[in-house]
């Protein structure tokens, strides 16, 4: 029943354009679907105890590398944004080489790839003459309109199937990581790392598998949203708050659950359009305010966050009409 | 098949084990006895490549190893039970020792390290159906627990640390039966160590006494047993008892 449900929700989703294209709300589901595709890249290492707190720095890399490539070497985003990739998983092999090989782990890894954020955020600001700086960046449009050359195109539609195409693409991975042994081993090296080494797994080796995997994913979010917005900033893709942000809605949807980051990204993204739209400019910053409390919250008493607990809830009843 | 020479491993200015050297033979069981911390453990954390050592040499099948990562070792042919059984508690029964087959045999196919798996959790005794859990799983479980995993990777060579600690009379003869099995039947040599001796006497090929990290006696049990300096280390019940089994000959 759960599989032919699936199936029918992935068709509504695909039709959903072809019956519905008012632009706001298919703008805030492209918006939606992006997020979703960088939270659930974050969970990928985040649910093995993985804290990274630099991954607005490898989506800003994502971005910025592959509007950079656009404008100044005229190479289309079919080929910049694999660079981007590259750039993020070369900067998180740098990165967390060190930390795995050295054993920083639990905050001392957050406290380190949280620098890394801050890194990213100033390189950008600082080279602002060829980045922009903290006014953000744009891509040169190309000709006028659609191209499948520049990843330009103007339809929302077509956006929005990308989007989904590429959120599908996370989830795919999240389930192959799932079912692989890399799971496996990334369990037992979360609970005790000396004990994992014992049964035969590089833990080093494993733990940067997964990174580099998790940072190429969240490069391609910032090379989607870049294409998408045509306007790139630190803030916006970039830099710590952008880091938290993932911490945050993935903790809020659920870490251990596929789907779980999906949810955190409706949530975040629904509470921050709708503090804009019914408060405008008196509420800026009141979404960060509140995340903040929803998740210390959450932390405390909803540790598997909304769609984890749900889907918990729900096998603790099955489980228990199934004993009676 | 190992051959140990001049071991050292210092702690700061703490000597745990000093100039140790033995040799195992390919097929035999080795007792490795001695009262707490004479460096018997020190030992297997040196071969399994936990610990590096300080100075001295192991040779695995002719191919030095000392300082080798953990991971390495277990790919080479040596596998090892912890003292202190370390199971996975977010990995179900099955997925613990399948893990093991996988990563220990150099991550050769997912098919051969559940078949491995499966293989070494019925030569243990324990349940091999996917939903079993680690979790509520009693000291003798977890031992055999142990066992599975250090048997899944394959082992040439089997590390059994303390197999016997925690366990009643009636589990200590099945578990130090099973080590006999696992000798004889898979062709797997066996290092043990043990300071419960009783048992280890009946099933052992040969021993080595350690005190104070320095190797004081090697031989046959019976021999062993009937050694003074032995004696004088084991002052009491453990040594009576150990002359009581020597004396009633091997089963």
């Amino acid at each position: 029943m759960t599989r032919s449900l699936r199936w029918l929700g992935a068709a509504a989703l695909v039709g959903l354009p072809f019956v519905y294209t008012a632009p706001y709300p298919m703008h805030i589901l492209i918006i939606i679907l992006i997020w979703s595709f960088a939270y659930t890249s974050w969970s990928i290492m985040g649910r093995f105890g993985l804290v990274s707190l630099g991954h607005g720095g490898f989506m800003g890399i994502g971005a910025y590398v592959t509007a950079l490539a656009w404008n100044y070497g005229h190479v289309s985003p079919w080929i910049g944004a694999p660079l981007g990739l590259l750039a993020g998983g070369l900067l998180a092999v740098v990165v967390a080489y060190p930390c795995f090989r050295f054993r920083i782990i639990g905050h001392y890894f957050a406290l380190v790839t949280l620098a890394l954020s801050g890194i990213v955020l100033q390189v950008i600001t600082a080279t602002r003459d060829y980045t922009g700086g903290s006014l953000g960046y744009t891509p040169e449009r190309y000709k006028n309109g659609s191209s499948l050359y520049a990843v330009q195109f103007t339809g929302k539609t077509t956006w929005y199937l990308i989007a989904l195409g590429v959120w599908a693409f996370g989830l795919y991975i999240w389930h192959r990581v799932d079912r692989g042994m890399l799971r496996y081993a990334l369990e037992a090296i979360s609970e005790d790392e000396d004990g994992a080494a014992a049964t035969g797994v590089h833990v080093t080796r494993e733990k940067l598998k997964v990174t580099v995997l998790s940072a190429a994913m969240t490069a391609l979010a910032g090379a989607l949203y870049c294409q998408y917005q045509m306007f790139i900033s630190p803030d916006t893709v970039s830099g710590i708050a952008v880091s938290l942000q993932m911490v945050f809605a993935v903790v809020v949807g659920g870490i251990y659950v596929p789907l779980g980051p999906t949810v955190g990204a409706v949530i975040t993204i629904m509470l921050a359009e709708v503090l804009r739209v019914s408060f405008g400019t008196r509420a800026v910053g009141w979404d960060n305010l509140v995340y903040g409390i929803l998740l210390v919250i959450f932390i405390i008493f909803l540790p598997k966050g909304i769609l984890g607990s749900l889907l918990a809830l729900r096998r603790a009843r099955r489980g228990a009409a199934a004993g009676e | 098949m190992l051959k140990i020479e001049g071991l050292t491993k210092r702690f700061g200015g703490f000597t745990a084990v000093n100039a140790v050297s033995f040799e195992v033979h390919k097929g035999e069981i080795l007792g490795l006895i001695g009262p707490n911390g004479s460096g018997k453990s020190t030992i297997f954390n040196m071969v399994s490549g936990t610990l590096a050592p300080t100075g001295g040499s192991i040779r695995f099948a002719g191919r030095e190893i000392a300082g080798q990562p953990p991971h390495r070792i277990i790919n080479l042919g040596i596998g090892r039970t912890f003292q202190i059984p370390r199971p996975f508690r977010r990995l179900s029964l099955v997925e613990n020792v399948v893990l093991a087959g996988y990563y220990g045999q150099g991550r050769r196919s997912r098919l051969k390290a559940f078949e491995a798996a499966e293989r070494a959790l019925g030569l243990v005794g324990l349940p091999t159906d996917r939903a079993a859990s680690v979790e509520g799983l009693g000291a003798a479980a977890l031992k055999k627990l142990e066992l599975a995993k250090a048997l899944a990777t394959e082992p040439k060579l089997l590390l059994a640390d303390e197999s016997l600690s925690g366990l009643d009379e009636h589990e200590m003869d099945q578990a130090a039966d099973l080590l006999r099995r696992i000798c004889r039947d898979l062709d797997i040599t066996i290092v043990w160590v043990e300071h419960i001796m009783g048992h280890l006497m009946r099933v052992v090929d040969r021993i080595i006494v350690l005190d104070h990290g320095e190797k004081i006696a090697e031989g046959q049990p019976a021999a062993v047993a009937n050694d003074p300096r032995v004696i004088e280390v084991y002052l009491g019940t453990q040594a009576a008892a150990m002359r009581a089994v020597a004396g009633t000959g091997r089963a």
